[in-house]
């Protein structure tokens, strides 16, 4: 953990969720609440509903009840666009990257929604749309240095190992300058040493950006060492949350993991 | 040899007709994953349109001017009513749609124009080039060079379009991963919306081009079937791959035609192209230029 940023208001405060798929309850009445400039763990045994969690925050799901205050600002439900608009970019667990296209284009299109030129003269690639498209390429290029990807640049992405798309996929959530980023599983099927690397860059755009972070991870030792704080989620509830060390002695999240003598 | 040139050129004019039809389902594909089989009826709704402006007494600017309205508005409301509600749809429920969609605009047109067969005059004279015949003793339609010329002026600018701008590499990410482009903040019955849009102009050009040609009738609709061989060969998500796909079959049916056809009793131009893309499937699945199919096991 760094000293040098400092952990703000809540941003993202999620009350009362529930979702249901049919009757399967996914989610049961969880609340919790993200500060601003802070990393905040989601962990769970398979199937606790963590992924559903990041899909209700930016909208992929609709919860049947809760509230969700992102800013201040009240909702029954997310949408995906506007969600994005309002500076929530996230990984999804299976990486949802574009295959066919370079890793370049792959993270250029997370510069979309700061692209303001008009359309006309983005038809005829003119004027102010060509000098655009050079200063978000610059940017784009910045964040390529900044993930150590020079050399795969013009790779389509289909094509990268796995870890190399996870950080990929970093990089177009964070081409889109967010206020908060949701990272699934980021250290999936990773060697330590790659694992070690996707911790840097994590604890780097934390300090250096400034950027709020919400992430599911199943590494224990990751989790612990990075996150400010943990919530733990088991069957759709919320079974504990606190510090790393409280959720560590937490008997409850012990059974959980462990499983209970009957 | 002169003769030879002569059937390759035409060929070859042709070809970039088929190009620009061809265009307008490689744009769908691409950004929707739809495989439009209305893009036929498309271009005939065009072709009809403008002839029956221009017969009801307009100029032949304006009625081109309104047809293009007419087909933006067809494609904005083809994408709000049929498409939206089929969002995350499988890949077949939206092709049954198309289909769907093809009998409701050949019908529509039919129904505000009739079903007769009309002539369009864009003005261009079907006519041998003179210094070429003079110079080199070679026939080649004046038309047909300023109806390629034309055609590949504007299959260039939609390459460009696609391959370097902020528009062109949303299209392609929502092609690729709708859930991912919607993360990322790309609207997408936004992107949509303007294929659509682009779709239905590109049938308007068809439409003019092939009208002026053959006749503005229902045969028109036809034409598109031609741009199934180009597109296997240039595979369905290539813009350039549909151009260089076009020319091989304009340039191949007809020179088979010629060369091979009176060997078998003739008539081969009609099924030459399917086969020769049958083939192709052999060999190469993708297309000369489709995105390669990669998968990790």
């Amino acid at each position: 953990m760094s000293e040098g940023r400092q952990i703000g208001e809540v941003i993202l405060d999620l009350k009362n969720i529930s979702l249901r798929f049919g009757g399967v309850k996914a989610l049961t009445d969880i609340s919790f609440d993200v500060r601003e400039h802070e990393i905040r763990a989601i962990i769970g045994p398979n199937g606790a509903g963590k992924s559903s969690m990041l899909n209700v925050i930016n909208g992929v799901y609709r919860p049947q009840e809760g509230d969700i205050v992102f800013r201040g600002k009240h909702h029954r439900d997310m949408d995906t666009y506007a969600a994005a608009k309002a500076g929530i970019a996230r990984t999804f667990q299976n990486i949802a990257l574009f295959k066919g296209m370079t890793v370049l284009d792959n993270i250029m299109t997370g510069r979309n929604l700061k692209m303001k030129s008009n359309f006309l003269l983005d038809a005829i690639y003119w004027g102010p749309a060509q000098r655009e498209e050079i200063a978000h390429r610059r940017k784009v290029e910045e964040i390529i240095d900044f993930l150590e990807i020079q050399h795969i640049r013009k790779t389509p992405v289909g094509r990268l190992p796995y870890g190399l798309q996870k950080r990929v996929e970093l990089g177009r959530a964070l081409a889109a300058e967010p206020s908060i980023l949701l990272l699934d599983e980021p250290m999936a099927g990773m060697n330590v040493e790659e694992k070690q690397d996707m911790c840097r860059f994590v604890l780097d755009v934390n300090d250096q950006l400034g950027t709020t972070i919400v992430l599911i991870e199943h590494d224990m030792g990751v989790v612990m060492d990075i996150s400010d704080r943990v919530v733990v989620l088991d069957y759709g509830k919320k079974i504990a949350d606190g510090t790393p060390d409280e959720v560590r002695n937490n008997q409850d999240v012990i059974d959980a993991y462990l499983g209970v003598a009957h | 040899m002169q003769f030879f040139l002569e059937v390759l050129i035409g060929g070859l004019l042709s070809g970039i007709m088929y190009s620009l039809v061809a265009l307008g389902f490689v744009l769908i594909y691409k950004a929707s994953g739809v495989f439009n089989f209305a893009q036929g009826a498309m271009v005939y709704f065009a072709a009809l349109t403008t002839v029956g402006l221009v017969d009801s007494g307009m100029s032949l600017w304006l009625a081109i001017l309104l047809t293009m309205v007419a087909m933006v508005v067809l494609g904005l409301l083809t994408e709000k009513i049929v498409l939206r509600p089929l969002v995350a749809q499988h890949e077949i429920t939206l092709f049954m749609a198309t289909i769907g969609l093809t009998f409701f605009v050949e019908g529509l047109a039919q129904a505000i124009w009739g079903a007769n067969v009309r002539a369009l005059d864009l003005g261009i004279e079907d006519v041998p080039l003179e210094w070429l015949l003079e110079s080199a003793n070679i026939a080649v339609s004046q038309f047909d060079l300023i109806a390629s010329g034309i055609a590949a002026t504007l299959v260039i600018l939609l390459a460009i379009f696609f391959s370097k701008t902020k528009i062109g590499r949303a299209l392609r990410a929502v092609a690729d991963d709708h859930q991912a482009a919607l993360s990322i903040g790309i609207p997408l019955q936004h992107i949509w919306a303007i294929v659509w849009a682009v779709a239905g102009f590109v049938a308007l050009v068809a439409g003019l081009l092939w009208g002026a040609r053959n006749g503005v009738q229902f045969a028109l609709t036809f034409v598109a079937l031609k741009a199934l061989p180009v597109l296997i060969l240039g595979g369905f998500t290539s813009v350039p791959g549909a151009i260089l796909g076009g020319l091989i079959i304009g340039a191949s049916e007809k020179l088979a035609e010629v060369y091979i056809g009176p060997h078998v009793g003739g008539g081969i131009e009609g099924w030459f192209p399917y086969v020769l893309a049958l083939l192709f499937l052999l060999v190469r699945p993708e297309g000369l230029f489709g995105e390669k199919i990669i998968r990790r096991i």
